[in-house]
Order: C-alpha cells, then sequence, then structure tokens
C-alpha cells in the first residue's frame, strides 16, 4: 500500500457510508410512528377508531338506509373471561344513537386487566362508524370472579357511501398482562 | 483486453506471509479473509444442509417420525437462516474480497482491518445461531424458536430464550455484512487503478456494488425490528403488541422491508458471475454491458419498494396491493433483461461446456422457471390461493438455488484454479454438476403440484394426499445433499493438488473484459498489484 491517497479517499466514502447505515438503523425506527400516522390516516386496522373517540354527532336519522351491524367477539391467547355478546345483528338507521352492552366475567381467580381492541369490516367503513361511548377507549379491569356490563355507545354516519349494507364490528380482548410471557 | 503491467519479480522480496494461527486471526489480506469467508460459508452449507436433510426425512411420509413439531419448526427457522445469513452471504462475501480488488487492480481492500473485524464477527454469529437451538434443551428456557426465519410476533415475542440468541444472532450478522459492504463499495469507488473507468468494470464489481448498497440500506432496518422485539420481549414496550397499542403487522413491514431487497443481496452476486462465465465459454463479448448494468441499477431501486408483496393476506387495501403487486410484476422486465442478454451472449458464439458454463446454462433455464411462478405469486388474487404453500417453498427454492446458490457454484468452479493453483477434475465437476441439477429438480419440482394441491408449508405432518409428491421429494433431497459430498472432495483435492493451473486457465476469460486477475499468477502472489497496473 504505498499510495495513501485512495486510503484518504476512502475514508470519505465510508463515512459516507456508515452515516446511510445508521440513519437506515434510524430511518426503521421511523417507521413505527410512519406507519400508525398512515393507517390513521387511511383507517386501516380500526386503529382510528380506538385512538379517536368520536364527539356525540347530533344529526338527522336517515330513515330510508338501514344498516346491518353485526358484532363479534374473539378471546386473545386463552384470556379465561366469558364475554356475553349483543344480539349478533341488530339493524340501524344512519345518524341514529345505539347503546349495547356486553356482559364480561372473569372465569379466573385473580384480576385481569384487558384492553379491547376494535376492528370494523368492511375497514373502509372505519371512519363512518363513530363510537362515543366503548370499553375500548381504556383498559378494563375485572377481579377474580367479576361480572360486568360494558357499555357500547355508536352512531353511523349518513356519509356512509351506499355501497356498505352490513358492517362487523369485531373485538378482540387481550389480556395486557405480559410477565405472563 | 487491456494489456496490464505484472510485477511478480517485483514482489518476490516483500512477499512475507506471516505464519501459524496470526495470520488468520490478524490477517488483513484481502485474498485471506476471503478464504476464511468461503470455508465458512463452506461449513455453514454442511450444517444447513443437515438441518434441511432432517426435515426431509421427517417429510418422507405422513405422520410424526423423527422431530417433534417445535423441534421440526427451530430447525425450519435454522435452515433459512443459516442458510440465508451463514452460507450464501458469507460466500458473496468472500468472492469479493478475493476477486474485486484483484480485478480492479487494488494492492487490498480499501479497509483490511474493518475486513477482519467483519469477518471474525461471523463465527461469533454462527455460534449463537447454533446456541439459539442448543439452549432450548435447557430446562426453563421456554419453547425453542418456531417461528420460521420471518419470525414474525406475536409468536416471536412469546418463544423461549432460544429467540433473544437469535435476535443477538441478527445483530452480529448485520454489523458484519454492513461493515463488509461499506468496505466493499468504499473499494470499488476510490481504489480502482488509473485507467479503470466505471464501464470497464467487470459486470461481477458493478453487481457487487449495488448489492453493497442493498445490505448498507437494509441490514439497519431488520437490526431495528429485531431490537424492538428484544425491548417488546424484555422491557415492556409495545411495539407488536396490540394490547398495548402496538400492532404486529408493524413488524412484517419491518421484516419484509429488509427481505424482499436481500433477495436481492443473495441474487445479485451470481449474475455478476453468470456476466463473467457466459462470455468466457461462449467467447464473445458480454451483449448489452452496459444496458445490463442500468437493469441492475433498476432492480436495486424496484427491489426496495416492492415488500408487502410477501404480505397479501394481511388485509390492505384495494390501492396498496394493486401498487405492490404491479411493481413486482415490473420485476421481471430487469430480470428479464438481465437473461435475455446471457442468451444473445451465446448467441453464435464458440460454446464450450466446462462445468461453470454447465451452471451457467442450468441457471438461466431454471431460474427463468422460478420467474414464471413468481408472476404466479405476485398476482394478488393468485396469490391468495398459492400463499404459505409449499407452492411458495418451490418458487422460492428455484429462485435461491439456482439464482444464487448454483451460482456461486459456477464461481468456485470458475476461479478455483485462479484461488488454488490447480485445476480441479473437470470429469469430476461434470459429475457434480449432473447430480446436483438433477436431484435438485427431483426434490423441487413435485412440491409445485403438492402446493397447488394446498399442502401448506411449515408444518410437520401432511395429509395421506400429498405422500407420493413428498416421497419423490425426499429422495431427491437426500440425493441433493449427499452431491455436496463430492464437492467438497472436489474441493479438497482441488486444493491439495492436481495439474497445474496457468495464470488464464480459460480460453475466453478475456474477451470483451479488463480481465486483471487473469494477468496474475495462479495462485496469485500475497500482495498483487502494489503498483496499480495500467489499463487501457
Amino acid at each position: 500500500m504505498s499510495d495513501h491517497k485512495p486510503q484518504a479517499k476512502g475514508k470519505k466514502t465510508s463515512l459516507i457510508l456508515g452515516g446511510l447505515g445508521i440513519g437506515m438503523f434510524a430511518f426503521g425506527f421511523a417507521l413505527v410512528p410512519l406507519y400508525n400516522l398512515v393507517c390513521s390516516i387511511s383507517g386501516i386496522n380500526g386503529i382510528a377508531t380506538a385512538a379517536n373517540r368520536s364527539e356525540v354527532v347530533m344529526s338527522q336519522v336517515d330513515t330510508d338506509r338501514l344498516i346491518t351491524v353485526e358484532f363479534d367477539s374473539t378471546l386473545n391467547d386463552g384470556l379465561p373471561w366469558k364475554i356475553e355478546k349483543p344480539p349478533a345483528k341488530i339493524k340501524v338507521h344512519p345518524g341514529e344513537m345505539h347503546q349495547i352492552s356486553y356482559r364480561a366475567t372473569n372465569l379466573s381467580n385473580k384480576a385481569i386487566k384487558v384492553q379491547a381492541i376494535p376492528g370494523i369490516t368492511p375497514w373502509q367503513a372505519t371512519e363512518y362508524f363513530n363510537k362515543t361511548v366503548c370499553f375500548c377507549f381504556e383498559t378494563q379491569t375485572l377481579e377474580a370472579g367479576e361480572s360486568r356490563e360494558m357499555d357500547l355507545q355508536f352512531v353511523i354516519n349518513r356519509d356512509l357511501p351506499e355501497e356498505y349494507k352490513t358492517i362487523t364490528l369485531s373485538y378482540t380482548f387481550m389480556n395486557t398482562d405480559r410477565s405472563r410471557i | 483486453m487491456s494489456e496490464a503491467t505484472i510485477h511478480d519479480d517485483h514482489h518476490d522480496h516483500h512477499d512475507h506471509k506471516p505464519t501459524g494461527i496470526g495470520r488468520w486471526l490478524f490477517s488483513t489480506n484481502h485474498k485471506d479473509i476471503g478464504t476464511m469467508y468461503l470455508i465458512f460459508a463452506l461449513v455453514m452449507l454442511f450444517l444447513g444442509g443437515a438441518s434441511a436433510m432432517v426435515l426431509r426425512m421427517e417429510l418422507f411420509m405422513p405422520g410424526i417420525q423423527i422431530v417433534d413439531p417445535d423441534t421440526y419448526n427451530n430447525l425450519l427457522t435454522n435452515h433459512a437462516l443459516i442458510m440465508v445469513f451463514g452460507m450464501v452471504m458469507p460466500a458473496g462475501a468472500g468472492m469479493a474480497n478475493w476477486m474485486i480488488p484483484m480485478m480492479i487492480g487494488a494492492p487490498d481492500m480499501a479497509l483490511p482491518r474493518l475486513n477482519n473485524l467483519s469477518f471474525w464477527l461471523l463465527p461469533m454469529a454462527g455460534t449463537m445461531l447454533i446456541l439459539s437451538m442448543v439452549v432450548s434443551y435447557f430446562p426453563g428456557t421456554g419453547t425453542p424458536v418456531n417461528t420460521g426465519w420471518t419470525l414474525y410476533p406475536p409468536l416471536s415475542v412469546q418463544s423461549g430464550m432460544g429467540m433473544d440468541f437469535l435476535i443477538f444472532t441478527i445483530h452480529i450478522l448485520g454489523i458484519s455484512s454492513i461493515l463488509a459492504a461499506i468496505n466493499i463499495v468504499t473499494t470499488i469507488v476510490n481504489m480502482r487503478a488509473p485507467g479503470m473507468t466505471w464501464f470497464k468494470l467487470p459486470l461481477f464489481v458493478w453487481s457487487w456494488l449495488f448489492t453493497g448498497l442493498l445490505l448498507i440500506m437494509i441490514m439497519p432496518v431488520l437490526a431495528g425490528g429485531v431490537t424492538m422485539l428484544l425491548f417488546d420481549r424484555h422491557f415492556g414496550t409495545s411495539f407488536f403488541d396490540a394490547a398495548g397499542g402496538g400492532d404486529p403487522v408493524l413488524f412484517q413491514h419491518l421484516f419484509w422491508f429488509f427481505g424482499h431487497p436481500e433477495v436481492y443481496v443473495l441474487l445479485l452476486p451470481s449474475i455478476g458471475v453468470l456476466g463473467l462465465i457466459i462470455p468466457t465459454f461462449s467467447r464473445k463479448p458480454l451483449f448489452a454491458y452496459k444496458p445490463l448494468v442500468w437493469f441492475m441499477a433498476a432492480l436495486t431501486a424496484l427491489g426496495m419498494v416492492v415488500w408487502a408483496h410477501h404480505q397479501y393476506t394481511i388485509g390492505m387495501s384495494l390501492n396498496a396491493t394493486t401498487y405492490f403487486m404491479i411493481g413486482t410484476i415490473l420485476i421481471s422486465i430487469p430480470v428479464g433483461m438481465m437473461l435475455m442478454s446471457f442468451i444473445f451472449t451465446m448467441w453464435r458464439g464458440a460454446m464450450t461446456f466446462e462445468t461453470p458454463m454447465l451452471f451457467g446454462i442450468a441457471i438461466i433455464l431454471m431460474f427463468s422457471f422460478a420467474g414464471v411462478t413468481g408472476v404466479m405469486l405476485a398476482v394478488v388474487p393468485a396469490d391468495l390461493q398459492y400463499h404459505d404453500s409449499y407452492f411458495v417453498v418451490a418458487h422460492f427454492h428455484y429462485a435461491l438455488i439456482p439464482g444464487s446458490v448454483f451460482g456461486l457454484y459456477a464461481a468456485v468452479f470458475y476461479w478455483l484454479p485462479k484461488w488454488t493453483g490447480h485445476m480441479y477434475n473437470e470429469t469430476h465437476g461434470k459429475i457434480f454438476f449432473w447430480w446436483t441439477t438433477l436431484s435438485f429438480n427431483l426434490t423441487f419440482f413435485p412440491q409445485h403440484f403438492s402446493g397447488l394441491a394446498g399442502m401448506p408449508r411449515r408444518i410437520v405432518d401432511y395429509s395421506p394426499q400429498f405422500a407420493d409428491f413428498n416421497y419423490l421429494s425426499s429422495v431427491g433431497g437426500m440425493l441433493f445433499g449427499l452431491s455436496h459430498l463430492l464437492f467438497l472432495y472436489i474441493i479438497i483435492k482441488t486444493v491439495k493438488g492436481g495439474e497445474k493451473a496457468p495464470a488464464n486457465p480459460w480460453e475466453g476469460s478475456m474477451i470483451g473484459t479488463t480481465g486483471l486477475e487473469w494477468t496474475l499468477s495462479s495462485p496469485p502472489p500475497f500482495h498483487s498489484f502494489s503498483t496499480p497496473p495500467s489499463v487501457k
């Protein structure tokens, strides 16, 4: 290596490339807020509904349309709860406020804190399904053996495009206790 | 076709190699480090192959015979990680180390000490990878790593301590390959001999320029992803835990942002090798060399932005899936152009069929087949049917084994005379070629059918209706695995002795290229080109 010039130039190139590598590492972490941002703008994954609780929307009821709302619930990873759903489906008018409740029972012998994650199918309807009260807005803790009604109040926005006639609201109930892993 | 000045006699008086283990431990010599990379890759090839053979033995007939489901999944995870990170990437880096300084007329790599570090991280990472499997046999360490190489949460958050070993393995491997990539790109940018302009570079050098850039851009993102996984596992964060406001699908995006370009990291060096071998044995200059370089650039750029075609079933919007589908299908254009330019290079050439060329032609045939199944899988409605089936397994093995592994074998046969100074036994080479390609096809061709019929991947057992296809696959798999013993034998025999190789053992190797590496003796002196050759 008699020639020292390329070495000096190599230093600059390798620093640039190293900087690119570190920058991409940062970009990997920047993807977390970016991803959440994209999801909340587009309403994919129902993340918007968990984060954005709607104000009470007082609007005229559109009595010409009837939307079928289906309810679904899943207990994640063997959560020892029992969920009694409201009737599997109800028909509602857009703009009309509805209140229903889920009854949850803790079947285990210790208190469990649960977060319910909502999802709307089709996801395009997510932004039109406005929840004013929901047990999914915060975690729910049930003592051992406790049973409780959990309320949900929603109104479907009148602007819901015509092609959506059925909306499925599904909840996944997840144990927030991480130590069990 | 340029003349380079040879300084062999000039070397003699300071060609003192270090001796003993220090020569290897503290090596800053690109050839020695290249050799160590290649030996490491060869060891990993046998480890990864052994795990694959256990999988094939298990799948020989329906039912659970040899391994339990968790061990099976652990083995298939290790098979993928060993082959991708332990075998193909180090082998590619080893060849880059060996050949690129000689091809561009440089005395060594730009950053020789960094080179030493990036190699010696690998054995540590390899040990950690093996530990990730062993540790689950100790009590209290939880389940084995049973996620597959994609490490999707929530399963990867729940699996046992082996996953932590694996996460640190990926960190070390990532650092190693980023450092190696920085080194190689810096070498190509700064260390070219006078007169070695960009468009005189052999295609292999170009391919590594793009590979290096890809590695620098994608490995950190994977490292970030597995770091988040580590935090979710131990420090109470919720990057991927829905209960805490995270999203497991985010990990899939992070993984495939790395994972799809990774395919080109594995593929491009072999395309570069083909760009040398096909002209050599067709005795014609490479057809459309400059466009080929641009197609490589296009492939690199497109490859970065189509990752979510691995995730069609996660419930993306129609617009997003349409974009990823069209982008993915577009990729077939630059790849198809590369293959076309190899075919046109052969057209009316004075072809001979030595082992590297046989591999070259077989790669073009079989890799095109992977391209066809790739376009099938890119089409969303079809993919919803094929995904997670053995059709996918067949597709990516046709892409990765001919596309990258056979390319590396071709390179080994092409450069063994240069590396060792001895010719390999051509008859043995040809037997190895036919044995390995035929058994490869016997292994993976039937998997297209079992996949189309609905056999899911990554499952230890299968429905008896798939028994015949799996029987064929397993027989092929055993033959394919055993063929590598011949490969090992050929390499050892060539290293130990054999017919003396001249400086340029291939008649056509200088046609249409600068061919600086062939102006050096075989094997080349310990320090090559301490005075830069002049390229005309």
